[in-house]
């Protein structure tokens, strides 16, 4: 069963295949690649962070002459020491995001398959040539027996199977797959658990789904999304800028008559330029996909994950989403001169028996208002069937049944003409209200109706009232006739519905609302929603959908959860969130460098400077020195909140931006000034500078 | 400092804004092609242009082809004034025999003629200077799909909106006693019986051109110092308020024809809330008593040197912020006569890519790129893609944002750091120290900027300054003004997008406030090093002499 409330949804979530966590054996590893990743040719594509590089360079090289030309040195190598930590915390931010993936992806590299596909040469005689599975082409025929691990993706052409597909969705309970239809995908690495079934190749070697699954839980082929693009082209120009402002002091200085240190120089720029969130960046990105991952969600890039942060409009299929998908029992009408209490306990004497979802709800509104009935002993159960359209209950001389309605009469003998009024009227509201009447009979005589309703799940409405806040327009789709799907819509507070729909009639949905210039999410598992799935800016497919379906989406959802794509909106959102939060943050910060800096730097030639070091800091030594290591652990400080992400609330834009903006703008502002005192505090006490 | 300082600052602060609303909403009917009521008259002079020079004003053109046209504009004027400069002594009507100008002033003086820097010219050749800052019809493209067309504009921009606002300027200012004539001077004689030649000139009309068109270059050499320029309080509220009303109106014609009043209100409010915040920075400075003066026991209120008594500090803190944040370089008071930190104000204004509110168009231009830059910085904290006015804000149009941002600290502080240390360029310095390291800050920033005021004490004429600061005006006006262009193309292309209640809300207090955070710490903070040597430290030294003569 699938829920929308999300605290469920987390709690009742099997373990996740793919939610590594974050282990001292992760920590370790990634500690091991931050000095891998020291390698200035994997800094390049950090234009922020290679520039620290640099610096860090020079610097040590500084550190170094003055050692040599055994000048007081301690203050270089602090320098120096500093800004090499700043780069490596930078890339410990990364690899320990990266960690968790790869930690995922060993376990699933585990699956793959090695022992030998049963490759069919001759479908006349059936014989089976032992292969090793990246020796399969597509359009070959395998035979795959229980107990067998499927070597491959694949098409079912003849059986059916049950299938664990554990090894990809972490759920054990077998699958049934089926040729024919939308349950014919089956996925290399699954196990067939009964039966047997001859599959279709679809995927070359290298190319299956659990070899891009390993490629993207990896990260492997990561490339950088449009908006983290944009975002580096800004810190690349913040980071001229201020080159800018700092290589001029050179001769700006001469001219004053200061002296100025290169090695201050350059840990000036080092403190502007922001490396903060420059060091970060990749990591709110990898964290934003390993977020993905945690809610057993497959994005095949992380332009998709973006983009469900923009999306403005969610379709949401009715059954599984906004309602249970079976219909419930709500009240029992009793007919005219029964007594309702009566009434309710027929119907819960009817369906004592009824193992269907129905009949269960029956019992459970009879318990709900007080009516508690035992099996009678020596009960015989009535099974529904298609013939009588009916099921109940006899019990020595007892006898209660419900069903149709047409066709309880019609078991009655009742006469049209002799039904009372008061039921009729019963019978009409309920079906105009797009619900399911049963009618109920005791003993041969016609005791009431029920009222069987498509029930909204607990929740979707607050839900979707959250999601309105946000800005985000939900639309139902579904098959029902437009008067049932308007009363659902109204009920589950949805903004718009599609009644009767086809799959033509989502697609054509699609084109409009991005033709208003609407960003859409859907989710679809059939392969006639494939080109739906196809056309929204966000298609999640089910992973027990068709393989068509997997493969026109931009996501895969390993739960086969039509909700998750709400979830799916809130990581994008998140992402973009913590990445305009830290930039926030990081540029705020250099109003506090600069009059930790400044004065430190002009004071001993200009001293009426001094009245700028407004933090009272201890020496410009200190002051410097203060300044390039809160630069330095800042970043390690913000390592969980990159990995983790800013907070995700639903309320509406200006409240959201209100509050980061007070949090990292404000934040951003005041944290150095704090924090750099501290550390002066700190590193005047040791005699450090 | 007094109540009556106060209100004269927000009155002429407030006016400017005031008249420039409907002001704002007739430019933007002139630039849209709708119905106005000077239509009767204007008109067929204008369809007479359009035949004349074979333009088909309804044809758009691509931001490429805009671009073009207007760089084309400008580099025939550049070239005509150079060529003109330079063959000077070989041309008729030379009576005075004036030989041919340098090359390196005549570049110069070419240079300020095509960015609208500042220039001793007549009403002609200054419209035309004045309209090579015409960005507000790109900018408007932002928004709806099509590019105007160039010459319509600067036609449509000369007839209807510059044409009449000088006449009637100009009538105006006549009224209230300025010099019209063509006579040059008339002869009078001194209380002490010497013979004194005044110098009159067409006084009235320049003035209105000068201060409406952004330009700033004075008549007279003291500019709007000068009593003929200037006389009365009352010329000095109307000439003050000319100074911004364009710009301003420039924002609302706008937020007219982009349909985004409210977001561009929000524009107005940030740059009027620092321009107010600037005045009053220097007002606050030039009534302390001045250190210098304290120390040699005068008894002094308020740093009176280099003001105009008649006009006092409140008027002079007005202008100077006036002028500094429109790039217009007219002064009723001498600038480097300021406080240091008042000084270090209009220089900070300058610095902040003249926004405040600039020249027409150019300052709402360069303001809608500190807004996309603000909108991409902070609107990720909202969960979205950034968008600015139904654009998504991405990769290529930060990247031109960047660019647009970048020059002006390179040209600045570039060539402020490489003149700092260079005995050719140091040779043009009146001061040494902290008031020398400001003359050079002050000829770049304010050369960048193309105000063209100057801080008095530097000797520009010498073949450094005169080409480099000619530098610093050609990239100060047309790299931002390309890059602006090349937005206004990239944003056209995209899809307008819906608002919803997931959108960043561009129109409120709130954003007011981040706006003015990004222009400060994006805009403005990478200039506070040099500050901190200039202005800065001139100030604490002075404190601090002042604290050790007591």
């Amino acid at each position: 069963m699938t829920t929308l409330d999300p605290s469920v949804t987390e709690g009742g979530r099997k373990p996740a295949p793919l939610a590594g966590g974050l282990s001292s054996a992760v920590l370790l590893r990634a500690t091991k690649d931050a000095f891998v990743k020291l390698d200035p040719r994997q800094l390049t594509s950090n234009p922020v962070i290679f520039t620290t590089w640099i610096v860090a360079l020079l610097s040590t090289v500084s550190a170094v002459a003055a050692v040599v030309s055994h000048q007081p040195a301690g203050f270089a190598i602090q320098i120096a020491i500093w800004l090499w930590a700043t780069v490596l915390f930078a890339n410990l931010a990364e690899s320990v995001a990266e960690g968790r993936g790869k930690a995922a992806a060993d376990s699933l590299r585990a699956t793959r398959v090695t022992t030998k596909a049963k490759l069919i040469i001759d479908e006349k005689t059936g014989t089976i040539v032992p292969t090793p599975a990246h020796k399969l082409g597509v359009g070959e025929i395998i035979l795959v027996e229980a107990g067998d691990v499927i070597p491959t993706d694949g098409e079912i052409i003849e059986g059916v199977a049950s299938v664990n597909e554990a090894a990809i969705t972490g759920e054990s309970a077998p699958v049934i797959r089926e040729s024919g239809g939308d349950r014919s995908a089956v996925t290399g690495g699954t196990t067939v658990v009964s039966d047997w079934i001859k599959v279709r190749v679809t995927a070359e070697a290298g190319n299956t789904f659990l070899d891009r699954m390993i490629a993207m839980v990896e990260g492997a082929d990561r490339r950088k999304t449009p908006n983290e693009i944009a975002l580096a082209v800004l810190l690349a120009g913040l980071t001229l800028i201020f080159l800018i402002a700092v290589v001029t002091l050179l001769g700006l200085g001469k001219f004053s008559g200061v002296a100025i240190d290169p090695l201050v120089l350059g840990a000036l720029f080092i403190t502007l330029i922001p490396t903060t969130i420059g060091g970060l960046l990749s990591a709110v990105g990898i964290a934003g996909m390993d977020r993905l991952l945690k809610v057993n969600v497959l994005a095949t890039s992380g332009r998709a994950v973006e983009a469900a942060g923009d999306v403005d409009t969610l379709l949401l299929d009715k059954t599984g989403t906004i309602t249970f998908g079976n219909r419930m029992a709500t009240e029992v009408i009793a007919a005219p001169g029964v007594r309702p209490e009566a009434a309710l306990r027929a119907a819960v004497s009817a369906s004592l028996a009824d193992e269907t979802p129905e009949g269960r709800s029956i019992v459970e509104l009879g318990r709900n208002q007080g009516v508690v009935v035992e099996v009678p002993a020596g009960a015989t159960s009535i099974a529904f069937s298609a013939t009588t359209r009916q099921s109940g209950l006899d019990a020595g001389s007892m006898s209660w049944r419900k069903g149709a309605v047409d066709a309880v009469y019609r078991s009655l003998a009742l006469d049209p003409k002799m039904i009372p009024a008061e039921v009729n009227a019963a019978v009409d509201r309920i079906a105009r209200s797009g619900g399911t009447p049963l009618a109920v009979s005791e003993n041969g005589v016609l005791v009431g109706v029920i009222h069987l309703k498509d029930v909204v799940k607990p929740g979707v409405k607050e839900r979707f009232a959250d999601l309105r806040r946000m800005g985000l327009r939900t639309v139902m789709i579904t098959g029902d006739n437009p008067v049932t799907a308007a009363a659902i819509a109204s009920e589950a507070g949805v903004d718009d519905f599609l009644a009767e729909a086809t799959p033509e009639d989502k697609l054509r949905l699609i084109r409009e609302e991005q033709g208003r210039g609407r960003l859409v999410a859907m989710c679809g598992d059939g392969a006639n929603d494939a080109p739906a799935l196809a056309q929204a800016d966000v298609g999640v497919a089910m992973q027990t959908g068709a393989q068509a379906a997997r493969e026109a989406g931009n996501m895969v959802d390993l739960d086969s959860d039509p909700t998750k794509v709400i979830e799916i909106v809130e990581v994008g959102k998140q992402m973009l969130i913590t990445r305009g939060a830290l930039t926030t943050f990081s540029i705020a910060n250099d109003v506090a460098k600069y009059f930790a800096i400044i004065p430190a730097m002009f004071v001993v030639s200009l001293p009426a400077l001094g009245a700028m070091n407004i933090m009272r800091l201890h020496s410009p030594e200190s002051a410097i020195l203060s300044a390039v290591i809160f630069n330095a652990l800042v970043i390690v400080a913000l390592i969980p909140l990159a990995l983790r992400g800013v907070k995700y609330r639903a309320v509406g834009a200006g409240k959201l931006l209100s509050r980061n903006l007070l949090i990292y703008g404000l934040g951003g502002l005041v944290a150095p000034f704090v924090g750099i005192k501290l550390i002066d505090m700190i590193v005047s006490s040791l005699g450090l500078a | 400092m007094n109540w009556q300082g106060w209100a004269e600052i927000a009155l002429t602060l407030g006016l400017a804004v005031a008249i420039a609303w409907p002001l704002g909403v007739y430019m933007s009917r002139v630039w849209n092609g709708e119905r106005t009521w000077l239509d009767p008259v204007l008109k067929p002079v204008e369809a007479l242009f359009y035949s004349a020079g074979g333009i088909d004003p309804k044809k758009s053109q691509t931001w490429h082809a805009y671009a073009l046209a207007l760089l084309a504009f400008n580099a025939v004027g550049f070239v005509m004034v150079y060529a003109v400069l330079r063959l000077q002594g070989v041309l008729p009507l030379n009576p005075q025999g004036f030989a041919g100008v340098s090359p390196h002033l005549a570049f110069n003086t070419a240079a300020s003629f095509v960015t609208n820097t500042n220039w001793q010219s007549y009403g002609g050749e200054t419209t035309m200077s004045t309209l090579s800052q015409m960005l507000v019809l790109t900018v408007q493209n932002f928004v709806s799909a099509a590019t105007g067309n160039f010459w319509a504009d600067l036609i449509r921009t000369t007839l209807y909106v510059l044409l009449p606002l000088c006449i009637v300027l100009s009538i105006v200012l006549v009224a209230l006693g300025l010099p019209q004539t063509l006579a040059a001077s008339v002869d009078a004689t001194t209380l002490e019986g010497a013979p004194q030649k005044i110098a009159l000139f067409a006084t009235a009309s320049q003035e209105a051109i000068k201060q409406l068109g952004i330009n700033g270059g004075g008549v007279f050499n003291v500019n709007s110092a000068h009593p003929f320029e200037n006389p009365t309080p009352l010329t000095n509220l109307i000439t003050a308020v000319s100074i911004n009303v364009l710009g301003w109106a420039a924002f609302f014609a706008f937020g007219r024809s982009a349909m985004a009043r409210k977001d561009i209100r929000a524009l107005v409010a940030a740059a009027l809330i620092l321009l107010s915040a600037g005045a009053a920075a220097i007002y606050a400075t030039e009534t302390q008593a001045p250190p210098a003066l304290v120390a040699a026991g005068v008894d002094a209120s308020v740093n009176m040197e280099g003001k105009e008594v008649r006009f006092g500090a409140p008027s002079t803190a007005t202008w100077a912020a006036m002028t500094t944040g429109a790039s217009n370089g007219s002064v009723n008071g001498m600038h480097s006569s300021l406080m240091p930190l008042g000084g270090a104000v209009t220089l900070f204004l300058m610095q902040l890519g003249e926004i405040l509110p600039g020249g027409i168009g150019s300052g709402i231009a360069i303001m809608v790129v500190m807004a996309l830059l603000a909108v991409f910085v902070a609107g990720l904290m909202v969960g979205r893609t950034p968008e600015y006015l139904g654009k998504k804000v991405e990769a290529r149009e930060i990247q031109l944002a960047m660019l647009a941002v970048l020059v002006i600290p390179l040209s600045m502080l570039g060539f402020s750091g490489v003149a700092a240390v260079l005995p050719e360029a140091l040779k043009g310095l009146m001061h040494a120290g902290p008031h020398g390291l400001s003359e050079i800050l002050y000829g770049y920033t304010s050369a960048t900027a193309n105000n063209g005021s100057a801080f008095g004490g530097l000797t520009a004429n010498a073949p450094w300054w005169n080409t480099t600061l000619g530098i610093s005006m050609m990239l100060g006006r047309f790299a931002p003004i390309v890059a602006v262009l090349a937005i206004a193309g990239a944003l056209a292309a995209k899809p307008k997008l819906a608002p919803s209640a997931g959108t960043l809300p561009t129109d409120g207090g709130l954003f007011i406030g981040l706006l003015i955070g990004v222009i400060l710490i994006l805009g403005g903070l990478q200039f506070f090093p040099a500050l901190a040597l200039g202005p800065i430290v001139e100030h604490f030294q002075a404190l601090a002499a002042v604290a050790s003569v007591h």
